[in-house]
């Protein structure tokens, strides 16, 4: 198994990472290490100061409050819900549903026809961070994408203790 | 006097213990359930005992598939076959689990395993018999084939006297004699239409060619040269591997080969939970996708009224990984099958996923039905993946699978992202289209049918640190590859008049999905030709990820009446190059004012006539990006406008991007002013964006008064029809009224088939084989 530096894991995070060790993340096994790697080299980077539970996003994540509760958090401190919830049900929505909200992203005939399929835009109601874009037919529920086993996966999976929850 | 052979029918002990091949393949069966393991294979004896010995055969035996693959393809003519490498062989054991499979499209791991499952539970061994030398043909879609046109021969291999296991080669032929040429048409709408079809057919004896057979199957198709050469590809591969099997045998004894021919699928159903568990989440992904069905559109012309409808295919999925590492993957919500010629069989779905996995959680050689044995399917019968009916049909399967995957994609990707795999997260695949397709008489004025595999290198979806492949690959054949021109005008009687990367067909992201690319071709020397389109171009099938935007749908240009002949013996201007803005068209500026021009969303049609001279774009998509474009490094920005991957007025609309333009052409990003530019643009799209609970009123206030197109609410009734589940998770949803419901009755479209349905199973004297919960 391959092992792999913290700056080597912070230069992946951010895109820096030589293409070389790259390679070699692709092609050999994979390293149980990275998940704590990973969570450090992020908590470096974001302005709270919670614990990071669970990465979900470029910038979402799953974190620890001061008050033990576990939310979901966009990178700017905006705070969303329960983590068991969905987070795009406490977001703000764009829905390009027109032929004009569609050619101002896309080359005419490039994008679909909103008779058939729209794009839900989801955004941090603080920092307008776009977390999302469904492309959903119309009348389609929100859907909740992701519901982490946490307490399984750093039990069983990497061998971390759990980080504390509020009942 | 006329006697009667006795060797057509009775028990003919193939095994030489006793039992049918059903009895043995049953007794596999209850040993899998009951302990959990392959065969009731709780050790590995033979791996355990001798680990180098066991890699040695295993080594042996791929690298002789691999082998046989690279050889037997030269034999072919199709350029799909010899240049794509739409071909693959598998090496099973006894009951028809696949124990090793080569490179190529490994999508028929599990489909000729089912061909030979249907033979076993449907005592081929009685009668027509199976014996030393026969060679079997299958390509029936409605027993597990994904398409018609991926033809597979079928050889057992017997030690001794005693049948030890089989070997399947398959390829993609060019031609299947459906209603349409082309090999995956969309004139048909049932399997009647879907071109000759063979079950498990009896087609060799004494390793040769039954001359029936051979008669009656070249003429049954359009490209019988290609036919032809396509059978002895895959006659040859299935010999030299089972030389190659005899090989080993006497090498390393025929105890070690059985037993390996079982352990190996225990392994490959271990490896499977562990790569899971190293890679992966424990937890549930929801995700979904859609393909446009509009085939109420003139052109697109079929036999039957009943098909004349818009639809949409509708692909939910669950996916749950347990904490065990075994995972499920629950499809309950998708919509019905349909009369056109993408449902696909429970075999194409959880065989064909490999040839996806491959390329993400399993990249290893190491793929054989050990990964089935670690998965849960759920397929509800009835649905496109599931069919219920046996007059389906399915020449373009590929069309609904790859996009169904399409929601796997993400869902894994989600688990590498959280994890910290960054470099393994891929927003998706693209839409692989457009497919040219058509026929006619040819330059050479034979009869002739055209199915390009341009569509095997579309761009790919974007990493989580890096932007998607251009034109680069397919998910259906690991080995992507656009095929040279000089080929492809050799195959076909069109002159390429331009190839070009496709701007903005990738996604938008931080990572950018991959481009992919356009070829303009020009009818040349053919009579009484025809093409038509097959793609997506009402919806996209490949969300982004994270923020990321889906890939840019298709569109279709044809151009009839071009006056080309004149203007190029004139020396007047072409149509070259690519359709670089289709927002300002050019192509028409270099063609007649009167030439009679197609240029639509209207992706899928049927056979139309095109005279030489005539034009057909073959635009192959892009893949899915992943990211806010807002976070895109200005350097790519510059980078994708000036390789002209990129529209200028994008660069500024969709990424913040503020730029400007050198008077040799080439683009300066600043970055300070992106910077400041992208500060504005969080704040216009807070300003244009309402909280979500409030827009859910506006839209429920539209369900309730049925507002919307009834492609829309059509696909929304064949998916409430077949899943009270669905539909009780939807009304809860938006809190309808208990009596609110969409049905197809109301809806003034054709509603044929939503009712009464036969399904193969009933059939007398007929077993299918379920390998999925329904």
């Amino acid at each position: 198994m391959s092992t792999y530096t913290n700056e080597q894991v912070a230069h992946l995070v951010e895109g820096t990472l030589d293409w070389e060790t790259t390679f070699r993340m692709l092609s050999m096994p994979k390293d149980n290490s990275r998940f704590k790697q990973y969570v450090e080299a992020l908590q470096k980077k974001v302005s709270f100061k919670d614990r990071i539970v669970l990465p979900l996003g470029p910038h979402l994540y799953i974190v620890q409050t001061d008050r033990k509760q576990w939310v979901t958090k966009c990178d700017c401190g905006h705070e969303f819900c329960d983590y068991r919830e969905n987070w795009k049900m406490h977001a703000h929505i764009y829905v390009r549903d027109t032929e004009e909200a569609m050619t101002e992203v896309y080359p005419k005939l490039m994008a679909p026809d909103t008779q058939w399929q729209v794009y839900r835009e989801y955004y941090c109601p603080s920092c307008g961070a776009l977390h999302d874009v469904e492309a959903p037919t119309p009348w389609y529920p929100v859907i909740h994408d992701f519901e982490p086993d946490i307490e399984a996966f750093y039990k069983e999976w990497v061998n971390l203790p759990v980080p504390e929850r509020a009942a | 006097m006329n006697m009667m052979t006795p060797n057509e029918t009775g028990f003919a002990d193939l095994l030489k213990n006793g039992q049918t091949l059903k009895q043995f393949r049953d007794g596999i069966i209850e040993r899998t359930q009951k302990t959990g393991h392959y065969n009731g294979l709780e050790k590995l004896e033979l791996r355990d005992a001798d680990p180098i010995g066991y890699e040695k055969l295993f080594s042996k035996l791929r690298g002789g598939l691999v082998h046989a693959r690279e050889t037997a393809k030269k034999i072919a003519a199709s350029p799909i076959v010899e240049q794509e490498g739409e071909l693959c062989f598998t090496l099973y054991n006894a009951v028809g689990d696949c124990v090793l499979t080569s490179t190529g499209i490994i999508i028929h791991v599990g489909t000729m395993g089912a061909a030979i499952k249907y033979m076993i539970e449907n005592n081929w061994e009685a009668n027509p018999g199976i014996n030393p030398g026969d060679m079997f043909t299958n390509n029936d879609c409605s027993i597990g084939n994904v398409h018609p046109c991926d033809i597979a021969t079928i050889v057992p291999i017997f030690w001794e006297d005693r049948l030890i296991g089989w070997v399947g080669g398959v390829t993609h032929v060019i031609d299947t004699g459906a209603v349409t040429p082309g090999s995956m048409s969309t004139g048909q709408t049932q399997r009647f239409g879907d071109g000759y079809m063979i079950t498990c057919r009896k087609t060799g004896v004494n390793d040769t060619p039954l001359r029936d057979w051979l008669h009656e199957s070249q003429r049954s198709v359009r490209t019988p040269k290609y036919w032809i050469l396509d059978e002895k590809t895959r006659i040859a591969g299935c010999h030299m591997i089972r030389e190659l099997v005899e090989e080993v045998i006497r090498a390393d004894g025929i105890e070690a080969y059985e037993k390996f021919a079982y352990e190996v699928i225990e392994e490959g159903r271990r490896g499977l939970q562990s790569r899971i568990k190293a890679m992966t989440l424990p937890g549930k992904y929801r995700k979904v996708s859609f393909v446009d069905v509009p085939y109420k559109h003139e052109d697109v012309q079929v036999s039957n009224a009943f098909a004349k409808l818009d639809s949409i295919m509708h692909s939910p999925c669950e996916m749950t990984i347990k904490g065990d590492g075994k995972w499920r993957l629950d499809f309950e919500g998708a919509s019905r099958w349909g009369w056109h010629t993408f449902n696909a069989h429970q075999v194409a779905f959880t065989s064909g996923i490999w040839v996806m996995m491959c390329q993400t959680l399993v990249p290893t050689q190491r793929i054989n039905d050990g990964a089935y044995f670690a998965t849960e399917f759920r397929l509800p019968k009835g649905t496109w993946c599931n069919p219920d009916d046996r007059r389906t049909g399915h020449a373009y399967a590929w069309h609904f699978l790859v996009s169904g995957w399409a929601a796997l994609w993400r869902g894994l990707s989600q688990a590498y992202f959280s994890r910290g795999y960054l470099e393994e997260v891929n927003a998706g695949n693209a839409n692989t289209s457009n497919w040219l397709q058509g026929g006619g008489i040819n330059q050479d004025g034979e009869i002739h049918a055209v199915n390009s595999f341009e569509a095997s290198s579309c761009g790919t979806g974007a990493c989580a640190v890096k932007d998607g492949l251009n034109h680069a690959a397919a998910i259906w054949n690991p080995e992507g590859d656009m095929g040279d021109i000089e080929i492809w005008e050799m195959a076909e009687p069109l002159l390429y008049m331009g190839r070009n990367v496709k701007a903005n067909s990738g996604g938008y992201g931080k990572y950018r999905g991959g481009c992919g690319f356009e070829t303009l071709r020009m009818v040349w020397n053919a009579q009484d030709w025809t093409m038509f389109f097959m793609g997506n171009g009402f919806m996209n099938s490949d969300w982004g990820l994270m923020g990321g935007y889906p890939s840019a749908t298709g569109y279709r240009f044809e151009a009839h009446k071009t006056g080309l002949e004149r203007r190029i013996a004139n020396g007047e201007s072409l149509p070259l190059g690519g359709d670089i803005d289709p927002s300002a068209p050019t192509y028409e500026h270099n063609i007649d004012a009167t030439a009679q021009v197609k240029r639509d969303k209207q992706c899928m049609t049927t056979e139309d006539c095109y005279a030489n001279h005539d034009l057909y774009l073959n635009y192959l998509r892009g893949g899915p990006g992943f990211g806010d474009p807002i976070d895109r490094e200005p350097a790519a920005i510059e980078k994708d406008l000036n390789e002209r991957f990129l529209l200028p007025e994008y660069a500024g609309k969709v990424y913040g991007a503020v730029f400007s333009q050198d008077a040799k052409g080439t683009y300066t990003v600043d970055a300070a002013k992106t910077r400041a530019r992208r500060a504005e643009m969080r704040k216009e799209r807070l300003a244009r964006a309402v909280p979500v609970r409030e827009w859910m009123k506006e839209e429920r206030e539209r369900i309730l008064n049925k507002h919307a197109s009834t492609a829309v609410q059509h696909m929304f009734a064949t998916s409430f029809a077949l899943s009270e589940k669905f539909t009780k998770q939807f009304k809860d949803f938006w809190n309808l009224p208990a009596d609110w419901m969409v049905s197809e009755d109301e809806l003034g479209v054709p509603s044929y088939g939503s009712k009464h349905r036969m399904d193969l199973s009933l059939m007398p004297d007929v077993t299918t084989v379920v390998q999925v919960e329904e």
